[in-house]
């Protein structure tokens, strides 16, 4: 299982980088695809159905939205970069990613086994979740009765966001006086 | 995106349409009961009418119409949640408490149980469904009109 989820996550990074060097926009979206249906079947490994059915929706949604979106463009990346800029760049991202790695390799080797021992808090969620709010479904009873300030204020960015879209992206413009 | 597309696609959006919305709803109201949820539910709603605007295109008046339309029910959505939230705030003095539960506990298993947990799941599928809905209108069928 464990080499299976190593796996998917290289086919996840080797779709993140393709989809940033593409130069099409429209291969750039595809290989987004790809990085989000490996996490669809990581969570159906995992054994979180919730998880599963809400990221295959969304993933499916956003390549519509994308898709239809790009396709309205020239689908090129004209971003130009200069030589000794895009060396630069390559450089300090490789710096970086090697102090992360030195940082997290001491930081990883303090921590307990992957998904051992289970959280206290949340054996006391699962043994009591049904009888405290009535819901089956323990994921409901934890995000709507238990963490409900989240789900609220989740709900409440996903409104700013659609509303911040639509006022930056509005057809018509304000009328000047 | 005025034609639309080929009478194959319009056909089967069409005849697909209508069990997309119904497995959406079937997956807010059950939200409580089995994966998913008011957040799922909605995308599947909002999926639904992405398939219609697709498959049968959309000029801009029209549009823009659904555009009003979608915010009015992403606004609607929004304040019912808000509206459940603050309720436990009036009720009890506690914020966000299921005020429905405490007073009259349904049957677990049951559809109408859980006090206000499928409540929220109704009003958190409408918002995100509408919500979807008019970010997909005002990215994909919308175009910027030069200014003259």
């Amino acid at each position: 299982m464990i080499t299976l989820l190593f796996l998917l996550l290289g086919i996840m990074i080797l779709g993140a980088i393709i989809a940033l060097e593409s130069r099409d926009l429209l291969s750039s979206i595809i290989c987004l695809g790809i990085i989000g249906y490996s996490l669809t079947i990581i969570f159906v490994i995992l054994q979180a159905p919730d998880l599963a059915i809400v990221q295959i929706i969304i993933e499916t949604m956003t390549l519509v939205i994308l898709i239809a979106a790009v396709l309205k463009t020239d689908r090129e990346d004209t971003t130009e970069t200069f030589g000794w800029r895009k060396m630069l760049i390559w450089g300090f991202g490789l710096v970086v990613i090697f102090l992360v790695m030195m940082a997290a390799v001491r930081a990883y080797r303090h921590l307990p086994a992957f998904a051992s021992p289970s959280l206290q808090i949340a054996a006391y969620y699962i043994d009591q979740g049904l009888a405290l709010t009535g819901a089956a479904n323990i994921v409901a009873a934890i995000i709507l009765d238990f963490r409900g300030y989240d789900t609220l204020g989740e709900a409440t960015v996903l409104f700013t966001a659609v509303v911040g879209t639509m006022t930056v992206l509005r057809k018509t413009g304000r009328k000047e006086k | 995106m005025k034609s639309g597309m080929t009478p194959i696609v319009r056909w089967t959006a069409r005849f697909m349409t209508p069990f997309i919305m119904v497995l959406g709803f079937y997956v807010i109201l059950h939200g409580h009961l089995t994966p998913g949820g008011g957040f799922a539910g909605g995308v599947f709603i909002g999926g639904a009418y992405f398939l219609m605007v697709l498959a049968y295109g959309s000029d801009e008046a029209k549009s823009v119409f659904y555009k009003r339309r979608a915010s009015l029910f992403e606004c609607a959505g929004i304040f019912v949640f808000w509206f459940l939230a603050v309720l436990g705030l009036l009720r009890n003095g506690v914020f966000f408490l299921n005020v429905l539960q405490n007073a009259a506990p349904g049957k677990p298993y049951a559809v109408f149980s859980a006090g206000i947990i499928p409540l929220c799941n109704l009003a958190i599928g409408i918002e995100v469904a509408a919500g979807l809905f008019s970010m997909f209108i005002t990215l994909a069928v919308l175009s910027r009109k030069e200014k003259p």
